[in-house]
């Protein structure tokens, strides 16, 4: 970065447009049966035999404003490894795990809308004043009806959140289990997804 | 690997410039907009930082739509065409790197996929994704056929002008964006109520690739210019120097 880079004419960020109903052939095409193009789907695995860490699953369903799920969605997932590194060129804390992606695409189901991640549970990573966030996942949801994708993050229900520097700025802290997931079993996590209605989730304009 | 260097926040997203959630025109928006305010938060390590795909990923034929599903050599039918352009952020400077994905219907209008109903006929050599990494300068290029117009059940007679969906990756999570490029001259885009929800005829403008006859090849395939801006970052000189250092 220089000082010439201040001085550059500023562009506009393109505007968004939905996803659409087929947002599948483009970001999982073997998923709804393009098979051949591509040997897999990016996403698809975020952990092999060597990743460090507890495994473990997170599913989950959106809900339009009437309680229907949506079945034509795209959720991507962020997040930091188990030491609570993120596996990025621009992570300068460290070297994360080189057997974690980080980062996960899925689909929901066809018939129920149902989607999931087989992932770690991340670490703790600092906010940027230097507190320490509690261990969270990062959401971007993508579908029909959707003009702008959605930003959003997963708590987990079995972490202690109280002192979270997101979660404690909150004004209506009844809003905050939209954000935290439900305990399935000890490794898996439920995180449903409510568009409208009382217990919208929260979303986040970053 | 690039050297590894704090990466800057990125510009305010300028909302204004986007469709709002709620888009009455646009019947699937009215179910699925949140009702409540966007919370704002500082950007953390999550939002700013993002994977990285490598080249290894793709394969000879990925930015090739009209032989990438070939089941047999014969090329998808319908206009050739080649779409091209750059990613850049919002200080101007391509973005390399970029995984960028796209997706389409076919010349007839129709896409391959199960729940979609249209009369079209499918074109067995014709798949409809491909996906590429911009260049060090932010170049992206593919080749395909130019897909054709359909209607589409929302108002009693909407038809979705020829349109190729964008799903870009850039280098922080915060900055990901999905959108659509629509065809130079087409009158179709401004009947639709899906270009309808960008605010701003300068942004839809922003949205339509125009026709480059310098680059199109000769008796084989026309070409078309796309540059696809996504959020700037800000420089990290004084951001991340603590008081006192």
């Amino acid at each position: 970065m220089t000082r010439t880079d201040r001085l550059a004419d500023r562009l506009h960020e393109s505007p968004s447009q939905t996803a659409g109903p087929y947002v599948h052939i483009g970001c999982v095409p073997n998923f709804c049966g393009i098979k051949g193009v591509y040997p897999e789907d990016l996403g698809a695995r975020m952990v092999n035999d060597q990743t460090i860490g507890q495994r473990i699953t997170i599913t989950g369903t959106i809900f339009d404003g009437t309680g229907t799920p949506l079945k034509d969605a795209m959720v991507e997932i962020w997040q930091a490894d188990a030491a609570g590194l993120f596996n990025s060129p621009s992570e300068t804390r460290g070297t994360a795990d080189r057997n974690f992606t980080g980062w996960g695409r899925a689909a929901g189901d066809y018939a129920t809308g149902e989607w999931r991640f087989d992932t770690v549970m991340p670490g703790a990573v600092p906010f940027p004043d230097g507190r320490m966030q509690s261990p969270h996942v990062t959401f971007w949801i993508a579908a029909r009806g959707i003009n702008l994708g959605l930003q959003t993050r997963m708590y987990f229900p079995d972490q202690d959140n109280s002192a979270d520097p997101v979660l404690s700025r909150i004004e209506h802290q009844s809003r905050i289990p939209t954000l935290i997931a439900d305990q399935v079993d000890a490794s898996t996590y439920r995180f449903n997804i409510r568009l409208q209605g009382d217990r919208e989730t929260i979303f986040f304009d970053i | 690997m690039t050297s590894r260097k704090p990466a800057g926040g990125f510009f305010m997203r300028d909302t204004g410039r986007h469709p709002p959630a709620l888009t009455p025109q646009y019947k699937s928006s009215v179910t699925r907009a949140p009702n409540r305010a966007l919370l704002s938060m500082p950007q953390t390590l999550g939002e700013v930082t993002g994977p990285v795909f490598g080249h290894d990923i793709l394969g000879k034929l990925d930015n090739d739509l009209i032989l990438n599903y070939s089941q047999d050599g014969t090329a998808a039918i319908g206009p050739r065409i080649i779409v091209y352009g750059r990613v850049l952020d919002e200080n101007g400077r391509g973005v390399p790197g970029a995984l960028v994905e796209v997706w389409q219907a076919n010349a007839g209008g129709r896409y391959r996929h199960a729940k979609e109903g249209y009369i079209a006929p499918l074109d067995p050599n014709f798949g409809g994704c491909g996906r590429m990494i911009t260049d060090d300068a932010g170049g992206y290029e593919f080749r395909t056929i130019q897909p054709g117009p359909y209607p589409w059940p929302n108002r009693a007679n909407d038809w979705r002008p020829a349109h190729i969906h964008f799903s870009i990756f850039g280098h922080g999570f915060a900055q990901r964006l999905i959108t659509q490029m629509y065809f130079d001259c087409d009158p179709m885009i401004w009947q639709c109520p899906i270009v309808d929800t960008v605010p701003a005829r300068e942004g839809v403008e922003a949205l339509i690739a125009k026709l480059d006859m310098a680059a199109t090849i000769p008796m084989d395939a026309r070409a078309y210019r796309f540059d696809i801006v996504l959020r700037g970052r800000r420089a990290t000189l004084f951001e991340n120097r603590m008081e006192g250092t």
